[in-house]
């Protein structure tokens, strides 16, 4: 069910999500994207180069805050641009518990072409883990 | 040192052709969590208009990643690897990546740029399909932390 363009006006807010991070969802997403960096699995190389702990890659990310748009306008080939700033990291603490990434997003501007811009907002433990998160979206 | 800014506008020769496989798009959009049909199921995929089975928006970044290996790797522009990390991404699409894709992606850099002792890198990705139409355009920024003082250089 797509979204119309004229359903749609600046402040309209998506369904926001919340998605869930352990160590074995960065273990799957390294095979699957074949980033295999330590620093997203390894303990002890993430505190040698200074980091809190293990970190998702910043593409997991924004990833995931992609869903939230994805999964509002239906067909993911309504994006037509994406793009991101990675500001601060998502620490995945080995606790059985991991970490969370909290995204919202609203409607941030018509365009032309029944296109919008779409402004997301990606946290986790409190900090805003992605800057200038943006997509422009195609609606019907 | 700072990188050298006569490398802007270099472009390196597209990348040998990457197949788009139904069940590589089926593990990418497993480890993100996405179960949107059009992923996985090529009916569901046809009924948007689709060919086949789309890529999540993301996908494209392992390509153009793969593919700015070889100005990471350039060992005339000397880029250390160890410093780098993740700056921002942005993708701009024609169409979405679809199974039976064979992309090739030729990758540019845009620009060099020295912030804080920093050296930041744009570096470009054109995604094309065998036919050479534009699918996606990726661009990525890496930014090389300065040495830091505890005296590595």
């Amino acid at each position: 069910m797509a979204v119309r363009f004229d359903e749609v006006q600046v402040g309209t807010e998506l369904p926001a999500q919340s998605f869930p991070v352990t160590r074995a969802t960065l273990v799957q997403y390294a095979g699957a994207s074949g980033d295999f960096n330590p620093i997203h699995w390894n303990e002890k190389f993430a505190l040698e180069v200074g980091l809190p702990d293990v970190i998702a890659h910043g593409m997991f990310t924004m990833a995931e805050a992609a869903r939230v748009v994805t999964d509002w306008v239906g067909d993911p080939a309504a994006v037509v641009e994406y793009g991101v700033r990675f500001t601060k990291p998502v620490v995945v603490p080995n606790d059985g518990v991991g970490a969370t990434i909290e995204v919202t997003a609203k409607v941030a501007a018509l365009l032309e072409d029944n296109r919008v811009r779409v402004d997301l907002v990606a946290s986790s433990a409190g900090q805003k883990v992605l800057g200038m998160a943006r997509a422009v979206v195609r609606l019907s | 040192m700072p990188l050298d800014p006569s490398f802007i506008g270099r472009t390196y020769p597209p990348t040998e052709p990457y197949e788009v496989g139904r069940e590589k798009i089926r593990e990418f959009a497993a480890a993100i969590g996405d179960a949107n049909p059009a992923y996985t199921d090529a009916e569901a995929a046809k009924a948007l208009g689709h060919p086949d089975v789309i890529a999540p928006p993301t996908f494209p970044f392992m390509l153009s990643f793969r593919a700015a290996a070889q100005v990471v790797n350039d060992p005339e522009l000397g880029l250390d690897y160890s410093r780098v990390v993740h700056g921002d991404q942005k993708f701009a699409y024609t169409r979405p990546v679809r199974a039976g894709d064979r992309l090739s992606v030729t990758v540019s850099i845009d620009a060099i740029k020295s912030l804080a002792g920093n050296d930041v890198l744009t570096v470009r990705g054109e995604v094309e399909d065998a036919s050479g139409e534009h699918v996606v355009t990726s661009i990525m920024t890496l930014v090389a932390r300065a040495a830091d003082e505890a005296g590595e250089e």
